[in-house]
């Protein structure tokens, strides 16, 4: 099973689109509330350079966004 | 190239329902979309929609795409529409993907955030720019930020903000706030806001990420360091590639009560259009309206 995290806001549809894609497709993540963990979130803008969310890690692999063929090449769902 | 009778282009409410609608007329048809959901998979709470009491966006989307699959539907996804010609009695549409070629076309691309248009908007967008309030906000917690609008979703922005950033700027640009009256005055009781009327930005600086933006009031130029830009002056219609038909001065496709263009066969729904009101039930409705349209005209060929 691969170590996946996925940094994200309650208030932001592409997370929650994200957060229903995995969950549908059985993968078992961590979920970091960017909104009240500040740290999480200084974290995540610094290694992805950008301040958007959702940011998924997938083994170490950052996905920025909802890239459904990106998390699925990474997953090895196809 | 792909062929089917009909293409259905964009995967909002409308192009969705055209395709539920052409699906159980038993037409041959694709569909080619950016994503499913649209302009809705981006609303917070949807209290409007027919037989859903409240709905959010993402949910809403979700069940669109339940529907779909109980139809075996040609998706292209993501694919978006670069051009759209008249190829004969045929429709020719180049994708970044692909090309396809169809008898009747229905354009459902809907809309898209208003650009700035000045420097350092492209460059430091997702690196403190943003057109997502709702998405990126709880990320600059803490910070100065600027809203650039004057209508409901920047004050919908400038006070989600305020809630939790340090300082909120709004920078409107016609002198007065197009917003509810029940917004503005929302605004006035904030107490960290700070508004600047009759402002136009100039440019957005920074380094790794936004520093400043550089604005003008009143002939005079100013300063304000900010950490956040947050971009709310509307949208625009994704009708640039479909110049074959009719647009209006907003660069909405005319369409007629049946959805029609001034092209016979080709179609269009939703935000993309002049419809006087753009709501996700207008755009479904319509949606159907343009596949029932599409297919009587397949018919009569």
């Amino acid at each position: 099973m691969k170590n996946v995290k996925v940094y994200s806001t309650p208030t932001c549809p592409y997370c929650i689109r994200l957060k229903q894609f995995l969950k549908e497709s059985n993968v078992v993540f961590e979920d970091i509330d960017v909104s009240v963990d500040r740290a999480a979130a200084d974290e995540i803008v610094d290694r992805t350079g950008q301040m958007g969310v959702p940011v998924v890690d997938i083994e170490g692999e950052l996905i920025v966004g909802f890239d459904r063929e990106r998390v699925k090449q990474a997953l090895g769902l196809v | 190239m792909q062929q089917a009778d009909l293409l259905i282009i964009g995967g909002g409410p409308a192009g969705v329902t055209a395709a539920i609608y052409a699906a159980r007329k038993g037409l041959d048809f694709m569909m080619i979309s950016r994503d499913i959901g649209g302009q809705a998979a981006w609303s917070g709470r949807i209290e409007n929609y027919t037989g859903c009491q409240v709905v959010s966006g993402p949910e809403l989307t979700a069940r669109f795409e339940e529907h779909l699959k109980i139809f075996s539907i040609k998706l292209v996804q993501p694919e978006t529409a670069l051009s759209l010609t008249r190829d004969g009695r045929r429709f020719r549409v180049s994708g970044e993907r692909d090309t396809y070629s169809a008898s009747a076309v229905i354009v459902a691309t809907g809309k898209r955030s208003r650009l700035l248009g000045v420097k350092g908007e492209k460059e430091f967008l997702g690196r403190g720019l943003t057109y997502c309030a709702v998405c990126d906000g709880p990320l600059f917690a803490g910070r100065n930020v600027a809203v650039i609008g004057g209508g409901n979703s920047a004050l919908d922005a400038a006070l989600q903000m305020s809630r939790i950033a340090s300082r909120v700027y709004v920078l409107e640009s016609s002198g007065s706030f197009t917003a509810d009256t029940i917004l503005i005055d929302r605004l006035s009781a904030a107490g960290n806001v700070e508004v600047y009327k009759n402002a136009s930005v100039i440019e957005v600086r920074g380094g790794r990420f936004v520093e400043d933006i550089r604005f003008s009031a009143q002939g005079k130029e100013s300063i304000l360091p900010v950490s956040g830009v947050f971009v709310e002056i509307g949208l625009v219609p994704n009708s640039e590639f479909a110049a074959i038909a009719s647009r209006n001065g907003k660069g909405e496709i005319k369409v007629d009560c049946s959805n029609g263009t001034d092209v016979p066969g080709l179609f269009a729904a939703g935000d993309v259009t002049d419809v006087p009101e753009k709501q996700i039930i207008i755009a479904a409705g319509d949606g159907a309206k343009a596949a029932l349209s599409a297919a009587r005209y397949l018919l009569s060929l």
